[in-house]
């Protein structure tokens, strides 16, 4: 795994209270992981911290699942 | 339209000398004080370095990681106290109109280790607003009474009352007030607070309403005391069911005790300072006797609002005499938080309760830390000083009164005929 996808899986681990291997690529936030509304958000911008990178609202709408995330900061981190 | 008839059918308490009810009434009645050096954070630049802090208390002995994030401490605390009342009141939530049940809670601040903590990470920032999503939802007062419901599937009335010191025995009498209208069958009342951070403690303390009896913090806080020098900040939460007569009845509910009434009234005076006469707090007595039906002299047990201040104690007193003239010096007065401390917001709540299991068990919880008379208190007064008093209770009263002058009162009788 990247160091990218394990600090995000630590972060969803620790801000949902997920066991690990729960997070597993496809898993969707709300659907598979149990966030609500503002657990997505929470997410979002833990990300942002972590990677000191900028997630504009109409993008963070698009990152729902643990790989679509993996992915978005790959690509800023870029 | 006639008043139904409500009833106390459940009990709930965590506080500095008690993790439940049990726990607590030991420690009542064996004057034990709640007070010791803080351990949440250091307190080397603070003027007062001691509180009645809650002990042993794990928050993930009761809730999974997530709900830990999700809740601020005095949420955590209504939740354990609510979860201990609802289950003491053996109420079956299978088979309960839930629509029927609310949720009526009290805290003067809410969520304020929250709100510091929040606000202390966006100072350190470049003034982006970073803001956690959960920083208004943990923060709100409201957000007590709103979980309990959540986690019960409480459909009744719900909010939190507001009024500092006074707001949880608001909301008992509000969860009374609806019972008694048909509103409800049954109603989870109390309070809850948790604001021993450096926020409180350092807003408290540049009011000069601390103690800073740093020395000796267990003797600190010391009601109608002469040598008394502010109160002590506790935290914690009560919890009661109340429940209309009939409906306790015909489940066959174990009953505490009845809730006769309640009176509410305000100082109109100033922002923080008792009125010197006690105007709204001899108010607040003579409303909450009229409301219960009583005279003075069915009275037998005040649990004061009794801080531990040189204005406030002497000020209450002097009301007790004039509301009840010759038979105030043969009701037990008492303050129990020469033990637990002021838990703020919840203490109406836990001060009932406090009244109540005295009169299950005839024991007036004594006044601990009394060492010289106050010459401005009259000695006749029974002041229930450092030991308990066996006493038969038909009805007990409670004073509660916040910041703001917002007063309250609330009675109980016994259900012993």
């Amino acid at each position: 795994m990247s160091d990218i996808a394990s600090r995000v899986k630590a972060i969803i681990v620790d801000k949902l209270g997920v066991d690990e291997n729960e997070v597993v690529t496809e898993a969707s936030f709300t659907n598979d992981l149990g966030a609500d509304s503002l657990d997505t958000v929470e997410l979002i911008m833990e990300f942002e911290k972590e990677f000191d990178i900028q997630i504009p609202d109409d993008q963070a709408e698009n990152i729902s699942t643990v790989g679509q995330a993996v992915s978005y900061i790959e690509e800023a981190k870029k | 339209m006639e008043l139904k008839r409500v009833v106390v059918t459940g009990l709930g308490a965590l506080t500095p000398i008690g993790n439940n009810i049990s726990e607590y009434w030991e420690a009542l009645k064996s004057g034990k004080s709640g007070a010791a050096p803080i351990t949440y954070f250091d307190t080397s630049l603070f003027k007062t370095k001691f509180a009645c802090e809650i002990k042993n208390f794990n928050a993930t002995d009761h809730f999974d990681r997530k709900e830990v994030r999700r809740l601020d401490r005095f949420a955590q605390y209504a939740l354990v106290a609510s979860d201990e009342a609802i289950l003491d009141s053996g109420v079956d939530l299978d088979v309960v109109d839930k629509y029927r049940i609310g949720v009526i809670w009290g805290a003067g601040i809410g969520g304020l280790e929250t709100f510091q903590n929040e606000v202390i990470d966006f100072a350190k920032g470049d003034g982006t607003p970073r803001f956690n999503p959960f920083f208004i939802p943990k923060m709100i007062a409201d957000i007590a009474p709103g979980n309990i419901s959540i986690k019960h599937g409480f459909m009744g009335p719900n909010y939190a009352t507001v009024s500092a010191c006074a707001s949880s025995a608001n909301a008992m009498i509000d969860a009374l007030n609806y019972i008694r209208l048909g509103y409800s069958d049954i109603m989870v009342t109390g309070g809850s607070e948790a604001a021993v951070t450096q926020a409180g403690m350092g807003g408290f303390n540049s009011m000069h309403a601390l103690s800073t009896r740093n020395d000796d913090p267990q003797k600190a806080s010391r009601p109608f005391d002469a040598n008394r020098d502010g109160f002590v900040l506790g935290e914690g939460g009560g919890a009661l069911i109340l429940e209309e007569y009939e409906h306790a009845k015909a489940r066959g509910a174990k009953i505490y005790a009845e809730v006769i009434g309640g009176g509410m009234s305000s100082d109109a005076y100033h922002m923080t300072a008792p009125h010197p006469e006690g105007k709204g707090v001899i108010a607040v007595m003579k409303n909450c006797l009229e409301n219960s039906g009583l005279k003075p002299e069915d009275v037998d047990t005040i649990n004061t609002h009794g801080t531990s201040t040189p204005l406030g104690d002497v000020a209450e007193l002097k009301a007790i005499k004039n509301v009840f003239g010759d038979h105030a010096k043969n009701i037990n007065i008492n303050s129990t938080k020469s033990m637990t401390g002021h838990l703020l917001g919840a203490a109406g709540a836990v001060e009932a309760i406090a009244s109540i299991l005295a009169m299950q068990h005839n024991l007036v919880p004594p006044t601990i830390n009394h060492e010289t008379a106050d010459e401005n208190i009259d000695p006749e007064l029974n002041l229930t000083l450092n030991k308990p008093q066996e006493r038969k209770i038909k009805v007990a009263m409670s004073n509660t009164f916040g910041f703001g002058g917002h007063n309250a009162c609330v009675a109980f009788k016994s259900m012993d005929e």
